[in-house]
């Protein structure tokens, strides 16, 4: 499914591409080497957004990132959006496509959050359906995200990890692995972040995200950390990331920061934390 | 247990409803606070989006009058799109029958003003005409001349001093004291926001619908004066095509 | 008015028009657009790690709607002024698809 005439993302780290970055990345880059956009803000038909994703196009390897296709809808997927995604990555031809575990729209309301789901059988083959239609679309291998979880489903019978490996053999997607939301998730709810690791298909991670979460606890005073990309990447991230890079190898690491957006030079110095982390593999 | 998601959605909306059945706990225990987090991504990500689009609106009723409202619209009126940029289209409607918002009678003008802003500053890039152009055309076919407008244009009547309650809120000054329709365009890759008067909007509306420029002229009425309209439209690049 | 007389019209405005150009231009410059560029931008991140707002109760036919506009409105009491024409929508109907 890979398609060795498209572009791929380098093993330079990236980050997530806001407008307000604009001119300090086109005057100077530093050490990051490729950008993600979020495909539902480039939908419009003309103006200042699709004009800057010109320019920086030119000069950056691109990896489009969706939110908002609503993978895991119990509903069908969106003809129209899937329609606005291929006409943005025939565009753009950018390195990646990436999606999330999630839903977010369901009988035409659109929620504008990535939503959990169970993970059973009747999800897998729901998912993998609505994948092999995107791909099928699109003409291109996506990648699938790992969500970050509040809360468990009583009627979940398989682990996320099983699950994502399920729907990898019946898809040949790819994986986008957000060593962030499984720090989240794991702390949520009270596993082995490391165990995930060691269970999850590294073999197939094509990208992998690192951001910020908050901290705060449930009811019962148990922890409960809420992925707000409003913040560093903090620590115990970090080492999870030279877990993980020590047994997958180097991989194309992203930056992702999305709330309380902060100057350049701040992601600049988070990139530079990534480079480092990749550096030390060779 | 099975959650639907139609049990999710619904208890998303309804904060006096409890967590749908089959969430719960990592010990297994019925969610409640981790639910929550669920149903303040869901208000609080559409309330600031409805706060960033409108941010006039927002000015001019104080943040928490709006963040309530808010609250209301998007049960209301969830987006229908995936697409956040133009949430919001039903908020001039929504706000004119908003019982609490009637001692603003202006606020759905304004809400139209800042809904047209957006969809001008995403539309479609258009080659604006030479002004050359038009003084190019002999003068006896001009009464028949009719114009192609760019995607970025958009008039916006009012019977309020629409565009100087904008500018206020926006950079300062005085309210007019007579009606201000307002013409949006975007010259570039910023919208603009000029007002008219009300002659000028009913020789815009005609122009924009087609209507050639003599009938259009008379619509202005005895001693009306089209040279400042044009220049505003060609200043703005606000004209793609001359068709005669 | 003629068909002369409008046509002789319609060439003084546009000479009019054409020539205060440079000056329409320039002012413009000096213009930014406020709160467009954000506006409705898709995340897929969180919101702030508060899990109030999504709870509060919402009913303002209640008791609960407390709230009174209280911006800069209170500044700007503005009656309806005359008669503008009847309401447009947009011009161009926008479909959303992204240009080829």
């Amino acid at each position: 499914m890979l398609d060795a005439t498209k572009p791929s993302l380098p093993f330079t780290p990236g980050v997530g591409y806001k407008a307000q970055h604009f001119n300090d990345i086109m005057k100077d880059a530093g050490p990051v080497g490729w950008l993600e956009i979020h495909a539902e803000n480039y939908m419009g038909m003309g103006g200042r957004p699709l004009a800057q994703l010109r320019h920086l196009s030119e000069k950056f390897p691109f990896s489009v990132h969706g939110v908002g296709l609503s993978i895991g809808g119990e509903g069908r997927l969106d003809a129209d959006h899937l329609a606005r995604l291929k006409t943005l990555c025939d565009w753009l031809n950018p390195a990646s496509f990436s999606e999330h575990l999630a839903w977010s729209t369901h009988e035409s309301a659109f929620l504008n959050d990535l939503l959990p789901l169970p993970y059973t059988a009747a999800t897998v083959k729901r998912v993998a359906d609505h994948i092999d239609e995107v791909q099928s679309t699109l003409g291109r291998q996506m990648l699938l995200e790992n969500p970050s979880s509040y809360l468990a489903f009583a009627e979940s019978d398989m682990s996320e990890t099983d699950f994502l490996a399920e729907i990898v053999a019946r898809t040949g997607c790819g994986l986008l692995l957000d060593v962030n939301n499984v720090f989240v998730s794991a702390t949520n709810l009270g596993y082995s972040p490391q165990g995930y690791i060691d269970a999850y298909p590294l073999d197939v991670v094509r990208e992998i995200h690192l951001g910020g979460h908050d901290e705060d606890e449930d009811e019962t005073g148990a922890p409960l950390l809420i992925d707000s990309h409003g913040a560093e990447v903090v620590d115990p991230v970090w080492a999870l990331l030279d877990y993980t890079l020590s047994k997958s190898g180097p991989k194309p690491l992203l930056i992702e920061w999305d709330t309380d957006v902060p100057e350049w030079a701040v992601l600049v110095e988070e990139t530079k934390r990534a480079d480092a982390a990749l550096s030390v593999l060779v | 247990m099975i959650t639907t998601q139609t049990d999710f959605r619904t208890a998303l909306l309804d904060p006096s409803s409890p967590a749908p059945n089959g969430v719960q706990n990592p010990d297994g225990v019925p969610a409640t606070k981790r639910f929550d987090v669920y149903r303040n991504n869901v208000a609080v990500s559409l309330t600031d989006a409805l706060e960033t689009a409108f941010p006039v609106v927002n000015k001019l009723v104080g943040t928490d009058f709006f963040r309530a409202m808010a609250g209301v619209y998007l049960r209301a009126h969830p987006p229908t799109s995936p697409v956040m940029m133009f949430y919001g289209d039903e908020m001039p409607d929504f706000l004119a029958g908003f019982g609490p918002a009637q001692s603003v009678p202006y606020l759905p003008d304004v809400a139209r003003l800042e809904l047209a802003m957006r969809h001008s500053y995403h539309a479609e890039d258009a080659s604006p005409i030479e002004p050359d152009a038009l003084a190019k055309i002999a003068p006896d076919t001009l009464p028949n001349v009719t114009f192609t407008f760019a995607p970025t244009v958009h008039l916006i009547p009012s019977n309020y001093p629409l565009h100087s309650i904008w500018w206020a809120n926006t950079h300062g000054g005085d309210i007019a004291k007579a009606a201000q329709p307002t013409l949006i365009t975007r010259p570039e890759f910023d919208p603009s926001v000029d007002p008219l008067t009300p002659e000028q909007t009913a020789v815009l509306a005609a122009l924009i619908d087609g209507t050639p420029l003599g009938a259009a002229l008379q619509i202005g009425g005895a001693g009306f004066d089209l040279g400042p309209l044009l220049g505003l439209l060609l200043s703005r690049n606000a004209l793609i095509s001359i068709n005669t | 008015m003629s068909k002369t007389t409008t046509s002789l019209a319609l060439a003084a405005s546009i000479a009019t028009a054409v020539a205060g150009l440079s000056t329409a231009a320039h002012a413009q410059e000096n213009e930014k657009c406020y709160g467009v560029s954000l506006a409705g931008e898709n995340d897929c991140a969180a919101g702030p790690g508060t899990t109030c707002a999504g709870t509060s109760t919402v009913d303002y036919q209640g008791n609960a709607w407390t709230f009174v506009p209280a911006g800069t409105c209170e500044d700007t009491m503005i009656e309806a002024m005359g008669d503008s024409p009847e309401r447009m929508g947009s011009l161009t109907e926008l479909d959303r698809d992204l240009p080829a």
